[in-house]
């Protein structure tokens, strides 16, 4: 039997990622090269909410990029079935730049990892940090979020559903118990 | 969606949706070879072969490109270079080939069938890179990529295919695709040079030049398959090309926005004039930039997992 547990809604993730916002911007002010990078699908979204909430707190433009990972995936023959490949859209250099990497779940880190290559094709960062909503443990590899909306702990049984407005039509993180 | 096939021996095979899976992969992969560092490493340990039976620069470079932008090792045979001359039959060249243990063979062959008999008979996958006169999928699918990148779709498109349709793989494999994505099609050459009953094909056959490319969104010229034609099916090149070469007083008659394609490798003079071709109509250059990406998503899609 499955159980879902909803462990925050559309407020708590508001209040999460302006609380993320307004701490990126405390550590790093008047950081001139700064940009977003999102990892596809629910990343991007949640890079473009952060970039808004900047720019409305204040009023800088901070660019957002998309990046998918598929072409970096060290799993792609266990995996049931095929990821269908979407595009990387990061249209500036990144030589230099602080990167801001935006994804929903950080879980085992292997889909930073992948991430982490992927940027290193694109150029020369000067840093990258990692901001997740939802870090749920089990890590197989020495990763770490720098800013994280918020802990979870979970057993490997379980599923966390990320759900946000633009991607599903609704705003919720959900813990399925008994998958 | 997922591509359900093990390999690709032509459009025949594939659905629509599939169809479009490839195009959708393919616009991704664009963006590898848009960069500085042109290489990803999904097929790293992955070992391609490219066997080709017949001369090629186009697909097979495209092709060796393809598997290196995705870090695949690739190795090039060339049938007067190899162990054919010697006498030694396909199949026990393919034969030799899998106990080396590829994971991809690309053939090219002039006998139709080809690229099937090694899909039965060896572990690795196969993609054809043109069989005789049957089929050259590949480059009905980075025709159809370059359509659906300037026009935005292929569905209500209407395109004429002009020259040696009998003899030309890639007329049959465009015919195929086309229908299955929904555009209308219309061929146009010598009457000797087309097939008698195309119309089953889903089809129309235009006689005249001018006739045939009034209205079309895409002109789409072929050589003249020479290599491939057992006995004279026109007086002389001279007067083909009077008749259905396309000029610039030809083109008066077609839509101002007409897209003209054409497979490679062209006669300048004979089925285009020169003129024409350095007209920014002209896409031929468009469509082999955009090999490479969809030669690349097929791999993916293969062998990828």
């Amino acid at each position: 039997m499955t159980q879902h547990k909803i462990i925050m809604d559309r407020d708590d993730i508001d209040r999460t990622l302006n609380r993320i916002a307004h701490e990126l911007w405390e550590r790093n002010r008047g950081a001139e090269q700064f940009v977003f990078i999102g990892i596809r699908r629910r990343g991007v979204t949640i890079a473009n909410r952060l970039s808004k909430k900047l720019k409305e707190f204040e009023g800088v433009s901070i660019p957002v990029g998309a990046l998918d990972i598929t072409l970096y995936r060290d799993d792609l023959s266990e995996i049931a079935s095929q990821p269908v490949l979407k595009r990387t859209e990061i249209p500036w250099p990144l030589n230099g730049k602080k990167v801001y990497l935006c994804d929903d779940v950080l879980y085992t880190g292997r889909t930073v990892r992948a991430a982490l290559d992927g940027i290193h094709d694109l150029g020369r960062p000067e840093a990258i940090r990692l901001i997740v909503l939802i870090d749920r443990g089990h890590r197989e590899l020495p990763i770490q979020a720098n800013y994280v909306g918020k802990h979870v702990p979970t057993t490997k049984q379980e599923q966390i559903e990320v759900m946000l407005e633009e991607d599903d039509g609704i705003d919720q993180v959900v813990l399925v118990q008994g998958v | 969606m997922e591509l359900r096939q093990k390999h690709l021996l032509g459009i025949e095979d594939l659905s629509a949706g599939e169809i479009s899976l490839i195009l959708e992969t393919a616009a991704s992969m664009k963006e590898v070879s848009s960069r500085d560092i042109k290489k990803v490493p999904t097929l790293r340990g992955k070992t391609v072969i490219n066997l080709f039976f017949e001369p090629s620069t186009r697909t097979r470079t495209s092709f060796e490109i393809a598997g290196k932008r995705l870090s695949a090792d690739v190795i090039n045979i060339s049938s007067s270079s190899s162990s054919v001359v010697k006498g030694e039959t396909l199949e026990d060249t393919g034969k030799n080939l899998q106990a080396m243990n590829p994971d991809l063979i690309i053939i090219r062959h002039p006998n139709p069938g080809a690229p099937h008999l090694l899909a039965r008979t060896l572990e690795a996958s196969i993609i054809n890179a043109g069989d005789g006169a049957h089929e050259h999928p590949t480059q009905a699918l980075l025709d159809a990529y370059t359509m659906q990148e300037k026009m935005g779709q292929i569905e209500g498109l209407s395109v004429a295919i002009i020259g040696d349709i009998t003899h030309s793989r890639v007329a049959r494999s465009n015919i195929l695709l086309l229908r299955k994505m929904g555009a209308t099609v219309r061929v146009c050459g010598p009457r000797t040079m087309v097939p008698l009953f195309i119309e089953q094909m889903g089809v129309s056959y235009v006689p005249d030049l001018r006739e045939a490319v009034k209205d079309v969104n895409v002109i789409m010229m072929l050589r003249i398959q020479l290599e491939r034609q057992q006995q004279r099916l026109f007086p002389s090149i001279r007067e083909y090309a009077r008749y259905f070469g396309l000029t610039r007083s030809v083109l008066d008659a077609a839509r101002n926005d007409v897209l003209i394609m054409h497979p490679g490798p062209i006669n300048r003079g004979v089925e285009i004039s020169p003129d024409v071709l350095d007209t920014p109509s002209t896409i031929i250059l468009d469509q082999v930039a955009n090999g490479v990406a969809v030669r690349m998503a097929l791999m993916y899609l293969l062998i990828g997992r």
